[in-house]
């Protein structure tokens, strides 16, 4: 009785001391981006990593994300007796809104934010981190504020490329499989279709790709013993960044979308 | 404090640190002077490395503090130190070479970083250094595809490149062969003897250390165990120095 209590206070100590860990790294990477200039080829090219490799995944998932939403809008409004008709504006608002920033963000997550965990883990482990800062170059600025700030940038675009391919995935089925013509489909997407659901799904994102950037260089950067460290602090930093995106996601749902 | 004579450089002042319940360095006190060439032996885990990183504060002291030319580096924040790292090159242990960068971008990041140099300048100093290390043929190589060695040697070289006036070697002929083994200690004792570097190398490689140092300091059981000139150590009767240089299972040290 008493040890997983225990076994909880302690869990709660060190995600305290986590989020806290975070915080600070944060106030670095706020600092050190006055010296963007001198790290813009390190910016550029993690934008490239990050940002364009991730496309064909984020294609694939959206495709099929889209092509879901209006099976599943299809066979609810059929259950309820709602008009097909509206199969484009359902699919629409639950895409733009929800599903293409939460979606790609999760996936973001596996994909990037492992792979910076994973990678300034190794360099952590094998000492590249302190032999960084005994050439007088601070690893703030060298490797986090270059991969976050792609992070925040990526994730929006990457977005917005999953919002036009999650409509036409919809599109796509709808025509097929539910007999609802494009022009139907498309009336009543467009008929939806609000420019600020779009800004605050981008919103999301952004502050989704911060936290997927702040998280993986985060939990690189504590990573302790060889190997297994680093396949440890990757699955925390998964982990982690996935149940934030998700709980910053309601609390957007409260802020933005009032009842 | 004038320039030409020697004087105090380093000084570590009842240094202590603790990894969890062990014990690495326990009060301990060491003085480097300038132009010294200070060899540090020790048992495999006495904590030579960790107290090399405490030199330039990549491990914070739990008690006790650094001093470098009287200044303490102990609370300093990550710009105050950058003016004292300038001052230093080291060689990891590991050679923590990047290795995402090739073998010329790795000997030459922390010139580039310093926007001191311009590109054709940074290309001849780091082919020079390569050449003293004899690897200027592997400039274009990536540190996966090298040798052991040959990362050790990369690792010397990036470390002299900004041509730093205090040098730490974590045991720079660690796994090389004995003639390229002698080209270094022959080139860590040029650079002392031409260049006024002052140096500070762990090492286990006797034949090295009695070639290169002007004193040897060795540590054991968290402190200064013995602190003299070669021929110093070699008539000490320090029984745990004598165990130690003639590498005997017996005796004081017990290697559970
Ligand atoms: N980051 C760390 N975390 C925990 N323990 C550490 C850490 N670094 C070193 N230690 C411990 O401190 C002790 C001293 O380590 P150190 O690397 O300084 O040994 P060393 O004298 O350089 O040995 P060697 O000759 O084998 O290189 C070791 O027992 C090691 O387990
Ligand atoms: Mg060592």
């Amino acid at each position: 009785m008493i040890r997983p209590i225990s076994g909880l206070g302690s869990f709660g100590v060190r995600t305290v001391s986590r989020f806290g860990g975070m915080t600070i790294m944060l106030g670095e990477f706020f600092y050190a981006l006055r010296k963007l200039p001198r790290s813009m080829p390190l910016f550029v090219e993690q934008m490239y990593q990050v940002g364009v490799r991730s496309l064909p995944l984020i294609l694939i998932i959206s495709v099929f994300v889209g092509a879901v939403s209006a099976w599943q809008a299809a066979y609810q409004f059929k259950f309820i007796g709602a008009p097909l008709r509206f199969l484009g504006q359902a699919v629409g608002k639950a895409t733009v809104i929800e599903l293409a920033p939460v979606l790609s963000a999760l996936v973001f997550a596996g994909r990037v934010g492992a792979g910076i965990t994973a990678e300034l883990g190794t360099m952590k482990v094998t000492e590249q981190i302190d032999a960084l800062e005994s050439l007088g170059i601070n690893p703030v600025r060298y490797l986090v504020m270059p991969r976050i700030l792609a992070c925040l940038f990526m994730v929006p675009l990457l977005v917005t490329f999953a919002n036009f391919i999650s409509i036409m995935g919809g599109l796509v089925v709808s025509i097929i499989g539910v007999n609802v013509s494009s022009e139907t489909f498309l009336f009543g997407f467009r008929d939806s279709f609000k420019l600020t659901d779009f800004l605050a799904g981008l919103t999301k994102a952004a502050v989704f790709g911060l936290l997927i950037g702040l998280v993986g260089c985060y939990e690189g950067f504590r990573t302790r013993g060889g190997a297994q460290g680093v396949g440890l602090a990757t699955t925390t930093s998964v982990v982690t960044s996935s149940v934030l995106i998700l709980v910053f996601n309601f609390i957007f749902a409260m802020i933005l979308f009032r009842l | 404090m004038n320039d030409d004579a020697t004087h105090n450089l380093i000084e570590v002042q009842q240094l202590s640190k603790r990894f969890g319940e062990q014990v690495v360095l326990d009060q301990l006190d060491l003085t480097i002077n300038s132009g010294d060439s200070v060899v540090i032996i020790g048992q495999s885990g006495t904590g030579k490395s960790v107290l090399l990183k405490h030199l330039i504060r990549l491990l914070a002291p739990d008690s006790g503090r650094v001093l470098i030319d009287g200044e303490d580096i102990t609370d300093l924040t990550f710009e105050e130190l950058l003016p004292i790292r300038h001052r230093f090159g080291m060689l990891f242990q590991s050679a923590a070479l990047f290795d995402s960068l090739s073998v010329e971008e790795n000997v030459g990041l922390g010139l580039k970083e310093s926007r001191h140099y311009r590109a054709n300048e940074i290309h001849e100093i780091v082919m020079e250094k390569l050449d003293m290390v004899g690897l200027a043929s592997a400039a274009d190589k990536h540190p996966s595809q090298l040798s052991g060695g040959m990362r050790k040697r990369v690792g010397m070289a990036r470390a002299i490149a900004a041509d730093p006036e205090i040098l730490l070697y974590d045991e720079p002929t660690t796994g090389l062969d004995p003639i390229t083994a002698d080209v270094i200690n022959d080139l860590i004792v040029e650079l002392n003897d031409r260049l006024k570097v002052t140096s500070i190398t762990v090492t286990h490689d006797m034949t090295s250390a009695y070639k290169i140092a002007s004193r040897i300091v060795m540590l054991y059981q968290g402190k200064v165990q013995f602190d003299g000139t070669p021929d110093d150590i070699r008539s000490t009767d320090n029984p745990v120095v004598q165990q130690f240089i003639h590498g005997r299972a017996t005796g004081p040290i017990q290697v559970r």
